[in-house]
């Protein structure tokens, strides 16, 4: 089930208990900014957050054991949605990630039981895992939604729900990542291991922490790497509890060590550290080649880098209109708008243009702000004041170089950092942008015409539209009659300067091997 | 999984409840319990003691139908079963393998109560695997790739891999667990359902599998289990318009009349059959070693393997001291009572293998081998038999030629390379097959000359889920386990579509 489907089929059930709230976002908040995270009025049969949510881990996690920063720093981290700080996590800097590079790569020495290990009991270590992720579902989701504001539903539905799906599919792939027997020229017998590369280092963001937290270390681990992973540092609060669970799980020490820390001091000790032996990053287009440069300048450790983008949502007048609407909308407004794969250039063929905008604008009203905690709240706040900050910019500019502003484009509220949604101009947040085109061939050129390539969505009843679009976007994801259809099984990743490799399904294994050809020379070979 | 190692772990094992209760006697269909439709039943018997345990629903023709029926329906289009996400597919055999783990101890009783096998054996050896290779399988389910494919021409054209539809199963008395879970695991990953017989002489663990099947959640009709005998339930299986695939392990005689049988609706036909896997021990090799792992090869499982290692073929400057030791050992196998956690071997599976193995004792005494060890029976009630050896072996000999099936060990010699390949594979089997040396051109030059599915090196009956089994010439067809068996239950659906204009 895609995001979206949850979304509609989760929250949207519940909508008619909201009616008095519809109207919020353009009045003073109401009950929607009572920022109780156990609201009374929860529909039966809905998940619960906890109420007394207690935080447990805020150290660094280095050999299953939790550590104090080595320079004596702290990150303070807060409640985007009210403001307010929640707790301080140890802040990691070079030295702690060379303390946890050296856990990873003890843990990664040839007879140790990490290595040692059957390819089978990695995987039922993930299954563990998944196991207790499941356990521990409201907790994380309601850490999650505190500590990045997205709406409690959907972090339990969505977020939760692909992580443990992700955990247990690469638990599958454990001994079934095969090396070959090759027929080789001559009087030799040769073999391929599949290895892992070793030390990996692991860099995530903060729009779907759990999920990128799990999205990195499961491909990993089940290949049998080691990991030093660096969470956000406006999200470190889920990842510290995962760290938690791994050990619980029976994970031997060193072989995951989480490092919270910021990108300019622990994420550049990563890229840059000798005996790591591949980075793999989530986040900016601007940090990804950072780090692309750190790792050729040390020691040309492999790198996989998922990036930003800038995704044409393509919607021809054929399409089933009231179904391209709402999945436009959620393609766009899902998370915030605060996804790599938002689908942020809207392409409508010029015959149904107007209204299609008229009833995105409309789809765009209706959409409820406020506390992330209750039921039929669409959209939480923005991340942090510097991301707010620069959406309220982008959207001026848009203003200023002439777009038309049909919605939106103002904060939201008296605290928490909300934006209303918006329906014109293209940035990583609530905004939506929405283009006319007039032919085939116009469309896919302006909508290959970007530095990026990460998804992009094509809607029409047309096959021939459709296949045409599906071979000629330069995406490394497309959708066709849906958005935002994403699975453990399907690979993901960017063309162009959306990233360099992909994750997920049996590709993801690919980042995480390395290849050893064996060969050895017999006495007489046969066929 | 070295199970010649089984006794390190001896310690852990729960005590036996040597009278467990017996649940669960009848068909199983749709998720339901039945009589057979002819009320007859047959009594399954513990071959430790010769007496009945309870009497079992015997299913025959009328049952086999109503099975398939079910099949048929819960593979449907729309069905829940065709519409549940792979992944959940792998969710339910997991399950399914916690559950069995769960009553671990209770089957493991039960599985040697109704086949002799001894019950560290049954504990340590068989449940673990059939946990883990349905733990394998649950991978499995939504990895199962089809190809996008560059065909020439503006066509865009895929695969589906699809499930084959309704597998009817026959499985051996011999693992009857493992067999059921070789069977179920990859059918299930990938889509099918199932109409399996199980064996007349052990059919009490897999009805209780039957009702974990259910525990898990698997919709009613995915999977079918009807206890009854080969030359009825079986043979209408074999047979059926409505079954799209049959997968038999058992004996190569049968296997023949399974392959005919399939020829009425064209079914497709996987088949795991007899066996006289040559083992062979090159002077080099680390004696001791050689020896233990030859006795465990052929004495395992009271020597009821398709894959035992019945001939094992040893250099002559080694020859006189390997039979040697290796009566030595069998002499101090531990034959009885098959609860005793001091017991290596337990009684033969029934009556008529019991004579069976004795007919070829007296073979091989009658063509001239030269009996070292054993040869009689071994208690004076129950099915058992005195762990035997013969030298001075000699090729075209009974004992050399047929598959035994039971504790008797046949040791022939050899001098050269060239001679023992074409002596190990001058028979109408290809199942497995081992050497034993520490020279890397021997082991490797010997394991691409034999002409079996299975080579060990210096190791024997070494099974993982993930490493393909199964026979060459008459000793099977298609491979099980592993991610080849996917095979064997997919059927490859090529989509073509016109395009208006391909790009690379």
């Amino acid at each position: 089930m895609s995001a979206i489907e949850v979304e509609k089929n989760r929250v949207g059930e519940t909508s008619s208990a909201c009616k008095g709230n519809k109207h919020n976002m353009t009045t003073t908040p109401g009950d929607t900014q009572n920022h109780d995270p156990n609201p009374s009025a929860a529909p039966p049969g809905l998940p619960i957050p906890v109420s007394d949510l207690e935080v447990k881990y805020t150290k660094i996690f280095i050999n299953n054991e939790w550590h104090d920063s080595s320079c004596g720093r702290k990150i303070p981290v807060y409640n985007p949605a009210t403001g307010e700080k929640i707790c301080e996590v140890e802040e990691g800097d070079e030295e702690d990630v060379d303390k946890a590079v050296k856990a990873a790569k003890e843990a990664f020495q040839l007879g140790s039981v990490w290595r040692r290990m059957d390819a089978s009991d990695r995987g039922r270590l993930l299954n563990k895992l998944a196991d207790l992720v499941e356990r521990d579902q409201l907790i994380l989701a309601t850490m999650e939604t505190i500590d990045s504001g997205k709406l409690f539903l959907i972090a339990y539905f969505v977020d939760l729900m692909a992580a443990i799906k992700t955990l247990r599919y690469y638990g599958g792939w454990s001994d079934k990542i095969q090396g070959r027997t090759i027929p080789v020229d001559g009087e030799y017998f040769t073999f391929t291991r599949h290895e892992p590369v070793g030390v990996c280092g692991q860099i995530i963001p903060w729009n779907f922490p759990l999920l990128m937290f799990i999205w990195k270390i499961a491909p990993a681990l089940c290949c049998g790497n080691t990991v030093v992973i660096k969470p956000a540092e406006q999200t470190p609060l889920t990842a510290l509890h995962m760290a938690a669970l791994m050990k619980e799980a029976g994970f031997p020490p060193g072989v995951v060590n989480v490092v919270p820390g910021y990108g300019s001091t622990a994420g550049a000790a990563i890229a840059s550290h000798m005996y790591i032996d591949k980075v793999a990053f989530t986040g900016s287009t601007e940090v990804g080649k950072l780090i692309k440069e750190a790792a050729g300048k040390s020691n040309l450790k492999r790198v996989t880098l998922e990036l930003g983008g800038k995704n044409p949502n393509i919607i021809f007048a054929d399409a089933d209109l009231d179904h391209a609407v709402e999945q436009a909308h959620h393609g766009l407004f899902f998370n915030q708008g605060q996804c790599c794969l938002a689908g942020s250039r809207i392409f409508v063929e010029e015959t149904i243009y107007d209204e299609f905008v008229r009833k995105s604008v409309e789809r765009a009203k209706r959409r409820v702000l406020g506390n992330p905690f209750i039921p039929g709240v669409d959209q939480g706040p923005q991340i942090d004041k510097k991301q707010f900050d620069k959406i309220l910019e982008l959207i001026e500019s848009g203003r200023k170089e002439g777009a038309k502003l049909e919605c939106g484009g103002s904060p939201w509220g008296d605290k928490g950092l909300f934006i209303q949604p918006t329906v014109f101009s293209d940035i990583f947040g609530p905004v939506q942008q929405i283009m006319k085109f007039k032919t085939l061939d116009e469309v896919i050129k302006r909508a290959n015409s970007t530095h990026y390539g990460l998804v992009a969505g094509v809607f029409t009843q047309n096959i021939n539209k459709a296949l045409t679009i599906a071979s000629s976007l330069q995406a490394g994801t497309v959708w066709v009659n849906c958005y935002n259809a994403m699975s453990s099984q399907c690979p993901f990743g960017g063309f162009k300067m959306s990233g360099n490799g992909r994750e997920m399904g049996e590709y993801g294994l690919q980042e995480y091997t390395e290849i050893k050809t064996v060969t050895i020379k017999i006495p007489q070979k046969n066929s | 999984m070295f199970p010649s190692q089984y006794s390190a772990t001896a310690s852990a094992i729960p005590a036996p409840n040597t009278q467990p209760e017996i649940h669960f006697n009848k068909i199983f269909i749709n998720n339901e319990w039945h009589d057979a439709v002819s009320k007859k039943t047959f009594p399954t018997v513990n071959p430790s003691t010769a007496e009945v345990i309870c009497q079992v629903a015997e299913g025959d023709k009328a049952d086999v139908d109503k099975a398939v029926k079910a099949a048929k329906q819960a593979f449907r289009l729309g069905s829940p079963w065709r519409r549940m996400d792979a992944s959940h597919r792998g969710l339910l055999l997991n399950r399914l393998a916690d559950l069995i783990e769960r009553d671990s101890a209770y089957l493991a009783t039960l599985e040697t109560l109704d086949n002799g096998k001894p019950y560290t054996i049954s504990y340590s050896v068989d449940l673990p695997l059939v946990v883990k290779c349905l733990r394998y399988y649950a991978g499995w389910a939504d990895k199962n790739h089809g190809k996008t494919i560059p065909i020439d021409g503006d066509y865009f054209c895929y695969t589906r891999h699809e499930p084959v539809g309704v597998c009817g199963q026959i499985i051996p008395w011999n693992f009857p667990l493992l067999m059921q879970a070789w069977k179920l695991g990859p059918a299930l990953t990938t889509g099918n359902t199932v109409v399996m017989k199980v064996a007349e002489q052990t059919p009490l663990t897999a009805l209780y599998v039957a009702s974990l099947i259910k525990e898990a959640g698997f919709p009613e009709g995915v999977v079918n289990i009807v206890p009854g005998y080969g030359h009825t339930a079986g043979a209408a299986i074999s047979s059926h318009m409505d079954i799209d695939k049959v997968a038999f392990t058992g004996s190569t005689e049968v296997g023949q009349l399974i392959q005919q049988a399939a020829s009425r609706n064209l079914k497709k036909v996987t088949l795991e059959l007899g066996g006289k896997s040559p083992n062979i021990i090159l002077s080099d090799a680390n004696l001791e070693d050689a020896v233990e792992q030859a006795h465990f090869a052929l004495f395992f499982n009271q020597g009821q393997c398709c894959c035992a290692g019945s001939r094992t073929y040893v250099q002559e400057d080694v020859y006189n001291e390997f039979v040697e030791r290796s009566v030595e050992r069998a002499k101090k196998r531990v034959v009885g009572d098959p609860f005793s956690l001091q017991t290596e071997q337990g009684p033969q599976v029934d009556e008529d293998q019991f004579k069976k193995v004795l007919g070829y004792i007296s073979a091989g005494k009658r063509d001239g081998a030269k009996l070292m060890c054993g040869g009689g029976v071994a208690a004076d009630r129950g099915y058992f038999i005195q762990p035997t050896i013969f030298g001075e072996v000699k090729d075209n000999m009974t004992i050399a030629r047929e598959e035994i099936f039971g504790p008797v060990m046949q040791i022939l010699k050899f001098k050269t390379l060239e001679e023992v390949i074409e002596r190990g594979n001058d028979t109408q089997y290809g199942l497995a097959a081992a050497v034993f040396t520490r020279d890397i051109d021997k082991a490797h030059y010997i394991s691409a000359a034999l002409r079996a599915g299975t080579v060990w090196i210096n190791c024997y009956d070494v099974f993982g889920a993930q490493a393909p089994f199964g026979g060459y010439k008459a000793s099977g067809n298609g491979r099980e386990l592993g991610e080849y068996s996917l095979e064997n239950y997919t059927e490859v659906k090529t989509v073509t579509i016109k395009v208006p204009q391909k790009n690379s």
